[in-house]
């Protein structure tokens, strides 16, 4: 439930825990923020505006708002399975003040023209922020260059065609060429289509079993190791974003230790979903990256704890009940995951001590701002009053029909997970509070 | 002939699936029961001669998505040999096509009284999604390469009726085990009854894989031949794959059909099966299917005879309570 949301820009947050991975901060403190921006700590009562909002923060932990990449909209197109204002009222509820969105919409932002109509529509919404992904291809057809250039000038943070992978090498390597001359990043989902097209479940003996058509690890392994290989020749930005075999997570550990400058991802659900949760056969289990055996998610979290993996993202891909409600080798991939991922990474990923608070909040905001080169991800003095307050142990049932996103598509429905968001503020201005 | 006095209902409270979605559930003494049932009803109808009325006043529907003759006659014939009746839809193509899901179409059918729902999908899963979704009981008979629990019952119990035991048994499934659904229903059938499956076929069709469920994969015909007891020749399942995984029938059948000349190399009471309907040619030879060792007709006719078992089962307990 939100309370009355406050529209003063100026807060103290007293009593709480306080991360910031820019600075390497964690300690108890009281945050001071006005007029949207940061002021910092260590304030003294008699600076203070007489103003401020006060809110206790006890027992909270608070950081820089996520930063989500490649985030799945569904507008304009396919306002069936999400609008940018149910997208983004979701984004606020799940603790995320930056939204990287994917351009996979219809038709896919590949001119100047579909950035600023998304641009101007989150604008209007006035609720997290919205920073257009420009189309690597035209039409996201995978066969020719879009026209980056214009992109970058209508605004673009950075160019992919995910959640579709570029098949076609030849284009993938004139891609990372192009990018780099305007020093933006390309951001892809590596996956070998040949070896992949037509599956439905991570190849292994729970698709043995069950019959489904399979998407083998290597289908991903190739696709990454050939990225890596290009981006070695090209130069540029390559951000892969959707690590989840052991093989991509070697490939990848390899190419850094080779000094290759890259860095690497993964959704959240692949940090802890196993492909045995399709002997539901439930089509909300059907993902891209598939959910993956134990091997691979063991390895994966291996990446994630020595940085190999350095972002995390949410996967958000919307699906309207309608498709979800197919047999599973035509319903399409995606689950929402906006709101859960905290309440993921918390119990699978901190709780567990694969990463800790520090790690969180670089993995899921900082470095994932600064990849994009936007102003957030920090608490420096000065910087957008981007904040978000979480409840690090409390307890919570997902209720999928409940939460703000217009599909409600998760296996998560109705299983506990531990962290929730308490409060998200954007700009200073508290945009959501349970 | 009622029926009900040699079928007293303490069988049925022995019985505690809703649905039958597979084999992979259900345990050793389970498939027994139905093997055992199966064979009492045989007798009672004296197959086919007399109709019990065990099932009278229900209405089995078969909701096929895909084509399929003899498993959905043996259905009906089944529903009907227990005084059952019966009603037929059949879908070609996606559900998507005709604007309504495939749950929504079950849905509708169920609405006009039927007690159980017969179902074969070309998706894994889909009879599952089914049970989720309906009141009644679901019957897998068939979905996608995933399961054919009644004929992996129907195949058991031909075995038995020749062996009488599948314990200890060598039994082949030689084909086209991945796209397989008959190879998938077989398999847990017979480790559970204490046989010793073997896949066997070409590498892009038998994933090494099984090993780890403890069947042995061989890709040698002739090298396993002499020590089956039984061969169940599977057919190969062109529809389902996108790309060929072998070079040529013609290749495939100097590996893998079975040839006079290849029984010649076989113990002298093996028993050739095939879970139709079969390419005559590729799998096996005219000569081979008509020949001796086959059983190809008896799993037909224990096609009736475990289906009736199965609705009985699932439906029995409704209609005497």
């Amino acid at each position: 439930m939100t309370e009355k949301i406050h529209e003063s820009n100026s807060w103290l947050i007293e009593n709480a825990r306080w991360i910031d991975p820019g600075s390497n901060f964690d300690q108890l403190a009281r945050l001071l923020f006005v007029d949207g921006k940061i002021v910092g700590f260590d304030v003294l009562d008699g600076d203070l505006p007489p103003d401020v909002q006060r809110l206790d923060g006890r027992g909270l932990i608070g950081g820089p708002g996520l930063v989500d990449l490649g985030t799945v909209f569904g507008e304009p197109g396919r306002e069936e399975d999400e609008t940018l204002t149910t997208g983004l009222m979701s984004a606020l509820a799940g603790g995320f003040t930056s939204i990287a969105m994917s351009s996979n919409t219809l038709p896919p932002i590949d001119s100047p023209a579909l950035v600023q109509f998304v641009q101007q529509k989150a604008a209007r919404a006035n609720l997290a922020k919205l920073y257009p992904l420009g189309c690597v291809s035209k039409e996201r057809l995978g066969e020719e260059l879009a026209e980056i250039g214009s992109l970058v000038e209508a605004g673009v943070v950075a160019l992919s065609d995910a959640p579709r992978a570029i098949d076609n090498t030849a284009l993938m390597r004139r891609a990372l060429e192009y990018c780099s001359m305007f020093n933006r990043p390309l951001l892809d989902h590596p996956e070998v289509l040949a070896l992949s097209r037509g599956g439905v479940m991570h190849e292994d003996m729970t698709q043995l079993v069950l019959g489904l058509p399979p998407i083998p690890a290597e289908a991903e392994d190739l696709a990454t190791a050939r990225d890596l290989r290009l981006v070695e020749t090209t130069g540029g930005r390559l951000h892969l974003m959707s690590i989840s075999t052991s093989g991509s997570v070697e490939i990848c550990r390899h190419a850094k230790s080779r000094g290759v400058a890259f860095t690497a991802g993964m959704y959240v659900s692949n940090t802890h979903m196993l492909d045995e949760q399709l002997r539901s056969f439930d089509p909300n289990c059907k993902i891209n990256p598939p959910m993956r055996s134990k091997p691979h998610i063991e390895a994966c979290l291996k990446g994630l704890a020595d940085g190999t993996i350095s972002i995390l993202s949410s996967g958000h891909r919307p699906c309207s009940l309608e498709k979800k409600m197919q047999e599973l080798d035509i319903a399409p991939f995606g689950m929402v995951a906006l709101e859960t991922a905290v309440g993921q990474v918390v119990t699978h990923l901190v709780r567990k001590g694969v990463i800790d608070w520090l790690g969180f909040f670089a993995k899921l905001s900082t470095n994932p701002a600064e990849l994009l080169g936007i102003e957030a991800g920090t608490l420096r003095a000065g910087a957008p009053a981007d904040v978000v307050l979480i409840r690090p142990d409390l307890s919570w049932i997902v209720d999928a029909p409940a939460m703000k996103t217009k599909a409600y598509n998760t296996p998560l429905h109705a299983t506990e997970l531990i962290g929730q968001v308490a409060a998200t503020f954007v700009d200073g201005v508290l945009k959501h509070r349970v | 002939m009622t029926g009900q006095t040699d079928f007293p209902a303490s069988i049925l409270s022995t019985w505690k699936h809703r649905h039958l979605l597979g084999l992979e559930e259900l345990s050793a003494e389970e498939i027994t029961l139905v093997l055992d049932l199966a064979e009492k009803l045989q007798a009672a109808t004296e197959s086919g001669r007399v109709k019990l009325d065990l099932l009278k006043g229900k209405t089995v529907a078969n909701l096929f998505f895909e084509n399929s003759t003899r498993t959905r006659n043996s259905f009906s014939l089944a529903a009907k040999r227990l005084g059952a009746d019966t009603v037929e839809f059949s879908s070609s193509g996606s559900s998507v096509s005709k604007g309504e899901t495939f749950i929504d179409t079950a849905k509708t059918i169920e609405a006009m009284g039927v007690d159980a729902v017969v179902v074969r999908h070309g998706t894994p899963g889909t009879p599952h999604l089914l049970a989720r979704h309906l009141n009644g009981a679901v019957l897998n008979a068939g979905d996608g390469p995933h399961e054919h629990p009644t004929q992996g019952l129907l195949d058991l119990l031909t075995i038995r009726q020749q062996r009488g035991s599948l314990k200890g048994l060598t039994v082949a499934l030689v084909g086209d085990i991945a796209y397989s659904r008959t190879a998938r229903s077989n398999i847990w059938g017979l480790l559970k009854l204490g046989a010793k499956p073997i896949v066997c076929g070409p590498a892009t069709l038998v994933s090494k894989t099984w090993e780890k469920f403890g069947v042995e994969v061989a890709y040698s015909l002739d090298e396993i031949l002499p020590r089956c007891d039984v061969l169940n020749l599977l057919r190969i399942q062109f529809e389902r794959q996108a790309t060929r995984p072998f070079p040529s029938v013609h290749e495939y059948g100097l590996l893998y059909a079975m040839t006079n000349e290849r029984m010649k190399h076989t113990k002298p009471d093996m028993l050739i099966m095939a879970p139709g309907p079969i390419n005559r040619g590729v799998e096996l030879t005219a000569e081979v299917a008509d020949g001796p060792h086959s059983v190809i007709l008896h799993q037909v006719t224990n096609g009736i005879a475990v289906r009736m078992a199965v609705l009985w089962l699932l439906l029995g307990r409704r209609a005497t309570t």
